[in-house]
């Protein structure tokens, strides 16, 4: 080989060169990939933010977008006499709960996912996402049908001669069951990814060694299986922050949630600055909370293991 | 012994929570099925009257059209811009790698209802008349980053050496994408597709704030579901239920065709 490279340098110098000029491009091919996603989420993700912004310093009741700045719209949210706290704290406590209960909902189903379930896994995580292709319009009116008076439960409880099934729509408490299970499946798959991170080498490993099963829970499995975990959670936590369609179709209205708030000022009270002033209000604790626990995580390991 | 208790509650558990999932769709085929206008159970008289209507019906044969179109071009757009994001996700090593990675999560991790708002209020802004098309854009938005993952996800089992062994045999960077890259990325942009069509169907938050005078199937029901209950609406419903079902198994079954045909 070295008397072929000797005999033809200038051969071997062209050999190098394209394979020089592969490697300079193959640092910028990569941006060149991501431009057009970067470009779509500029126009469609942070202009609009911006827009937003723009909305939320103009002055209240006009559609004077950056023509006008005012800070009386974020005057009026931070009135302490204003409603809109109520739904903030309606909004944040229902996603905490949402999330407390689906953590322990998700938590065995991912884990079966990944050591009990074996060749149906696959066929169980499919059951899971289907939901996902169905418009949680539908699915949360199905839930009235079964709840409502003379609906399947009702009906059936009555048919069989008891006295009828209880009155819980209408109620926040139902308005917490609708989102935990619309949102069950952003749990239960960056659970499941969480767990498939743990070595089943270290968990038997742990066992051979005496280990018992809940010293082996918290010791190996929560710690490896964290990043999965805590990105389930605060996937569920800032989609339930946002989410109104459960507190209007099961809740009847019966509280009123911060995004609704934010409805209610764009198409009742026609106060688009308003409303953009309360929705960077909620961008912003979203956003704080989002890239914080983001700036933690390494995606290539989380996705990249198989 | 104990450990095959654990094992049968695991599974007890999952099976009870599959059943909670897909109770309220039976109950909504249920409602599509009973003859009078108004639900009560047990149904009296079963009919396919109100399935008939819905069929017949000419307004909901456009709104199906449009969530139709909608759901197409998303897909097409989506599966093309997301291919290269994911190779700039996991595939390529480069400078701002770490910090797109994160970037492209925020869509995701967004309320859609804010979304949907932010992007009236920019369409709003720089005079852009809402119709199904400004739709389109408003879903990409939120299902490329959900595509890009999907095929990130085949990208990084992609052995690279075999892009360069291609180059090596003197390919070209197209014959090489067409040749090598493409096929092997296929799974996953398979299931990029059957994820962006079935999400940009399903969805109703985006298609509230974007679609102006034109309406897709979420919107139509939460229509009527607020005002004007007709059985109508769980027909509908169910039917866009089994059209999601039967597109994703057929999806399912052609890939696995497909790997069969690649792997004998």
């Amino acid at each position: 080989m070295a008397d072929l490279a000797i005999a033809h340098p200038e051969r071997q110098a062209a050999a190098e060169s394209p394979a020089q000029l592969r490697q300079d491009r193959l640092l910028s091919v990569g941006a060149r990939c991501a431009l057009p996603v970067a470009l779509l989420l500029g126009i469609g993700f942070l202009a609009p933010l911006v827009a937003i912004l723009g909305y939320a310093f103009a002055t209240p009741r006009s559609f004077d977008v950056f023509s006008s700045f005012t800070l009386a719209n974020f005057a009026t949210l931070f009135d302490p006499a204003n409603t809109v706290w109520l739904s903030f704290f309606w909004s944040c406590g229902l996603a905490l709960f949402t999330v407390a209960i689906l953590a322990v909902v998700a938590y065995p189903i991912a884990y079966g996912l990944n050591m009990v379930f074996g060749r149906w896994s696959a066929l169980i995580s499919v059951l899971f996402v289907f939901p996902l292709f169905v418009s949680e319009n539908v699915r949360l009116y199905g839930w009235v049908l079964f709840y409502i008076r003379n609906g399947v439960l009702d009906g059936s409880l009555k048919w069989l001669g008891l006295p009828g099934g209880p009155e819980v729509l209408y109620t926040p408490g139902i308005t917490l069951f609708g989102m935990v299970y619309t949102y069950l499946p952003f749990m239960l798959f960056p659970m499941t990814l969480g767990l498939a991170l743990v070595p089943r080498d270290l968990v038997d490993a742990a066992r051979d060694l005496g280990a018992g099963r809940l010293f082996i829970w918290r010791e190996i499995e929560l710690p490896l299986a964290m990043p999965g975990i805590l990105i389930g959670m605060l996937l569920t936590f800032v989609l339930a922050i946002g989410a109104t369609a459960e507190a209007k179709i099961l809740g009847g209205q019966s509280i009123i949630v911060i995004s609704h708030d934010i409805e209610i000022a764009f198409t009742y009270s026609q106060n688009w600055p308003l409303g953009s002033a309360l929705a960077v209000v909620v961008t912003f604790f979203i956003g704080a909370l989002t890239l914080f626990a983001l700036s933690k995580l390494d995606l290539d390991r989380m996705l990249g293991k198989r | 012994m104990e450990h095959r208790r654990t094992k049968a509650a695991i599974w007890a558990w999952t099976l009870f929570v599959l059943v909670a999932i897909y109770l309220p769709i039976v109950c909504g085929a249920l409602a599509s099925f009973n003859k009078s206008r108004y639900f009560g159970f047990p149904i009296r008289t079963y009919a396919t009257e109100w399935w008939q209507k819905t069929l017949d019906s000419i307004e909901i044969g456009m709104i199906v059209k449009t969530s139709i179109s909608i759901a197409l071009l998303v897909t097409v757009f989506s599966v093309v811009i997301a291919t290269f994001g994911a190779l700039a996700f996991a595939r390529y090593e480069w400078k701002g790698r770490k910090l797109y990675q994160k970037l492209i999560l925020l869509p995701i991790f967004f309320p859609q209802p804010v979304l949907g708002l932010a992007m009236l209020l920019g369409f709003n802004a720089v005079g852009i008349q809402t119709s199904w098309m400004t739709a389109v854009f408003a879903h990409m938005v939120w299902i490329v980053p959900v595509v890009t993952l999907i095929i990130a996800i085949q990208v990084y089992g992609f052995d690279a050496s075999l892009e360069e062994a291609a180059y090596d045999l003197g390919c070209s960077r197209i014959q090489v994408f067409r040749e090598v890259t493409l096929p092997l990325l296929w799974p996953g942009i398979w299931s990029g597709m059957l994820f962006a069509f079935l999400l940009s169907w399903s969805n109703f938050p985006l298609s509230l704030y974007t679609t102006g005078a034109d309406s897709t199937i979420p919107e139509w029901l939460y229509a009527k579901m607020v005002a004007g209950y007709t059985p109508m609406v769980p027909a509908l419903g169910t039917m866009a239920t089994l059209g999601a079902a039967a597109l994703l198994l057929a999806g399912g079954l052609v890939g696995i065709l497909a790997r069969r045909r690649a792997a004998a």
